[in-house]
């Protein structure tokens, strides 16, 4: 069997026998900084517009999708927390799916995705989602436009502080997606194109 | 084989246009990364880098350990490891898999491992139609032509070459506007995400506590690959392995600042199994099959064994003075560039490509930019031990050993030395240097010669 | 000082360019060195090395263990000689238990010149002037291997009618790598006529560096260009008066 060949030959070369113990790895580095929440805030938002996204804080992030929506065909993650914000039952917003090829239609054709987001990443300007029945995967990569809304709680300083809370994300989902800006490519003479086949346009709100 | 290098660069290097298009893009990329990883953008930079080899290290060093610590998480997490020898094993368990599913259509997200066993190839003549969706790969798919560059694979093509492939394969009219080939390729590719079956990916790292694959990339074209098809397989080398999640916080500070100069890539997937429970989309099946095809081979010596530590960032292709001017289609095998050069000869063996090892001025940039402190001039001069040591075994190259020989017997004889010094410089250069010497004349002027030595000098001080 | 230290000049000074090794000379007694010259000396062995033939080399190198194996420091103009026998001489070796030995005491009294003067002798003024408008090209084995950077422009700094533009892009290699230069010589000729137009483009009238070998190569390119632009070695600046 290809397993134990290969395996075989992994442990000669090494000089290993199996099961033999394995000494300690360096420890993992991990140094989080300390960084105020208003700080992290203004880093959040400053990466995201850096990165040609539209970031902004709001105590009611309800009124501010509602106007950016007129006109759009828009599907909404079953969160709780866009549920919360009055935000899911906005007119014109589709919500609640739960059949997985119905949802693929919704957002195949929708214009934007609203989520949520699990946490974001102040230094990096990035959102960290997890799917869950909450929140599908496809809310977020199909439509050319996505809105996400991030308690203000819920943004860390970085990927340090993120695997520190979060040392073994598989416990928590089959997948864990870190999103810093909207889809691009330079495949071609290295010219910069967005919303190559993930959303060319991003939105970041804080909610505070 | 040699000489072909030697033809291929001569003509890479006698195409102006490709000069400059190979030149500007890797220099763009090089000048990013410069930035990204300078003392205020990154200020722990050289940690990480010595944090990120002490890992690999410790992880190839215990590498029978780490996967199967992988395979046992993956399996906790309903997916399943398939251990591969080679690329035929890797496409009869796709094959397999796809005719259990009847399945047809299998969408692509940009792998190098895969490239390593050409399994588009295999598939398609298995009747199974795979398509790349990383924009990149999916014009080089279909001008079937190899990736150019790791992370750039069609820098060597423009707009015009792009606008010539999608008309003569796609059959649409000429569009040369780079957002609307974009456009094109943007809607195609999302009905065969759409439409797939199977999902086929790389992966960056595979972490062993986690049982999870990471996906790094800028389009989504991984993301859907993997969360659309009902089922989703990744290959990658058995290299890949890291032994925990909480090592990511080093790498990905890494990756995307060597690669391009980005502080993190668009999407970072990681994922780890089937979908759960209650999860509304993401693959019903998930496999990761893991790739030898020769790696096995590198490992038993201590030193080039770091060859293995590589993340495939570019960083090397983007600052090597030599890849700026050969570009990666001079190199024979998928590995271009600095880390091409290494990797090649370990795999294929020294005497495939004796020129390989040869075809640097041993600058050590490369060494300089790698994130997990490869020591790449150094495996590159052992290399070229390796091949003289070949060819004395075999005879070749013999009147080269002899000259040597004689550099080394002279170099011990001073007064011979001497001797033949002040021949040189009385009668000329002898006639047998008269390759060499031509070599050096068709590019520059010979330097003038002194009318005494130094120590002819330093004696009459 | 009266401090005795040794010159290896390397055997492209010896041969091709004696004047630096006297410029090197001179400038180490104005400081109050006290210079031999171990006259058995020859070559390093990089060639050797570079080129593959590790038995060659390790024999090379064998008898330069020999000619300086008392000599307190040794002094060597070029920084691609300096790293060579200061970090593969132990590649050579690292099967002969008590040549390593030798060669590690070795490692801790072989300088390149300008890391000599500025770390060993405490000096960065040497009394020198040279009016010219220089630039300065970093070689790969100096920069990478010994980590010279600072070192040759401090001294530089300090001499008398000098100017000083740096080459844009920096840190390029110049296309010599040995055997390099002839075995891939269209792919040299292209590096080295990139190094020349930057060095043109600083408008500098001498280019300055620590080994004779990327000089060979720079001037070879700047001749063949038609260039009034001449080399020179920083020990030859370091000794104008």
């Amino acid at each position: 069997m290809s397993r134990d060949y290969i395996l075989h030959r992994v442990r000669t070369s090494l000089g290993r026998s199996p099961s033999q113990p394995v000494p300690d790895p360096p420890p993992a580095r991990i140094r989080i900084p300390e960084v105020s929440l208003d700080a992290r805030v203004a880093s959040l938002l400053a990466q995201v517009e850096a990165l040609a996204g539209t970031a902004l804080e709001t105590s009611d992030p309800r009124s501010y999708i509602a106007s950016a929506i007129v006109g759009k065909t828009v599907i909404a993650s079953n969160s709780p927390y866009l549920a919360a914000c009055g935000i899911s039952s906005l007119p014109g917003v589709e919500s609640g799916i739960t059949d997985r090829e119905q949802l693929r239609d919704a957002c195949a054709t929708a214009d934007i995705g609203i989520t949520s987001a699990d946490y974001a990443l102040a230094d990096t300007g990035t959102l960290v989602m997890f799917s869950s029945p909450a929140e599908a995967r496809m809310v977020s990569l199909l439509p050319p436009e996505h809105i996400a809304v991030v308690p203000r709680d819920r943004i860390l300083t970085g990927l340090d502080e993120l695997f520190s809370i979060l040392p073994d994300p598989a416990a928590q989902s089959s997948s864990m997606v870190l999103i810093t800006g909207p889809s691009r490519t330079a495949d071609i003479e290295q010219i910069l194109v967005r919303g190559v086949h993930g959303p060319g346009r991003i939105t970041v709100i804080v909610a505070a | 084989m040699s000489s072909e290098f030697h033809q291929k660069a001569h003509e890479t290097l006698a195409n102006a246009n490709l000069q400059l298009a190979i030149f500007t893009a890797t220099g763009r990329l090089k000048d990013k990364r410069v930035e990204a990883v300078g003392p205020d953008q990154l200020p722990d930079y050289q940690e990480l880098r010595t944090q990120a080899n002490a890992v690999k290290q410790h992880a190839i060093d215990n590498l029978d350990h780490y996967l199967e610590l992988f395979e046992r998480n993956v399996a906790a997490r309903g997916g399943r490891v398939v251990y591969c020898k080679d690329g035929t094993e890797v496409s009869d368990f796709i094959l397999a898999l796809a005719h259990e599913r009847g399945a047809h259509l299998v969408v692509k997200s940009k792998s190098m491992t895969t490239e390593e066993v050409d399994l588009n190839e295999r598939l398609e003549h298995h009747g199974l139609e795979s398509v790349e969706t990383d924009l990149g790969e999916y014009i080089l798919q279909l001008a079937h032509q190899r990736p150019y560059h790791i992370v750039a694979p069609a820098l060597h093509m423009t707009r015009y070459d792009v606008a010539e492939v999608f008309t003569r394969r796609l059959h649409v009219p000429n569009e040369t506007v780079i957002e609307k080939q974009t456009a094109l390729a943007r809607s195609i590719l999302r009905e065969k995400f759409l439409a797939a079956d199977i999902g086929i990916s790389g992966a960056n790292f595979l972490v062993a506590d986690s049982g999870a694959v990471v996906i790094v990339e800028n389009e989504g074209n991984a993301r859907l690959t993997t969360s659309a098809p009902r089922v989703h397989i990744a290959v990658a080398g058995i290299e890949k392995v890291i032994p925990r999640a909480q090592d990511l916080a080093t790498f990905l500070k890494l990756l995307a600042r060597s690669a391009t100069g980005q502080l993190l890539s668009v999407y970072t997937s990681f994922l780890s199994g089937p979908r759960r429970p209650g999860e509304i989309d993401g693959p019903d099946e998930f496999y990761v099959l893991l790739l030898d095809n020769g790696r096995t081979r590198l490992l038993p010596d201590k030193n080039k064994r770091q060859s293995l530590f590589c993340i495939r960032c570019g960083a090397c292709l983007n600052t090597c003075p030599v890849y700026r001017r050969i570009g990666g289609h001079t190199f024979p095998w998928v590995y271009s560039g600095p880390i091409g050069a290494i990797l090649t000869p370990q795999f294929m063996g020294v005497q495939q490509e004796p020129d390989l090892p040869f075809a640097s001025s041993l600058c050590g940039a490369c060494g300089e930019v790698c994130p997990v402190k490869i020591d790449i001039p150094k495996i590159l001069l052992e290399l070229r031990s390796d091949v003289k040591k070949a060819e004395t075994r075999d005879k070749q190259n013999r009147l080269e050993k002899l000259s040597f020989r004689a550099f080394a017997w002279l170099m011990t004889h001073p007064r011979l030395y001497e001797m033949a010094g002040k021949l040189l410089r009385s009668v000329g250069v002898p006639s047998i240097q008269a390759g060499p010497l031509r070599a050096w004349t068709s590019q520059r002027d010979l330097p003038p010669l002194p009318d005494r030595s130094f120590r002819e000098m330093w004696r009459r001080r | 000082m009266g401090q005795r230290v040794s010159l290896f000049v390397t055997c492209i000074v010896d041969q091709l360019f004696p004047k630096v090794g006297l410029a090197m000379a001179d400038v180490l007694e104005r400081l109050g060195f006290e210079i031999d010259f171990p006259e058995s000396q020859t070559c390093c062995g990089q060639p050797a090395f570079n080129t593959g033939y590790r038995a060659e080399a390790r024999t090379v190198a064998r008898h330069f263990l020999d000619t300086f194996e008392s000599s307190p420091f040794v002094v060597i103009p070029s920084g691609s000689c300096t790293a060579m026998i200061a970090h593969h001489f132990a590649d050579l070796f690292h099967k002969e238990p008590e040549t390593l030995a030798r060669v590690h005491s070795l490692e801790k009294r072989v300088f390149e010149f300008s890391t000599f003067l500025t770390q060993v002798a405490g000096v960065e003024d040497v009394g020198a002037r040279f009016d010219d408008i220089v630039t300065f090209h970093d070689g790969c084995h100096a920069l990478r291997e010994l980590g010279v950077k600072d070192a040759p422009r401090r001294l530089l700094a300090r001499v008398r009618g000098l100017e000083l533009r740096e080459l844009s892009p920096a840190e390029e290699c110049c296309g010599f790598g040995g055997t390099f230069a002839v075995k891939f010589s269209e792919l040299s000729g292209a590096m080295v006529r990139t190094k020349v137009e930057a060095i043109l483009r600083t408008g500098a009238r001498t280019v300055v560096s620590l080994d004779s070998s990327c000089l060979m190569q720079i001037q070879g390119a700047l001749s063949r260009a038609g260039s009034n632009v001449r080399t020179i070695h920083l020990a030859e600046v370091l000794a104008s008066r």
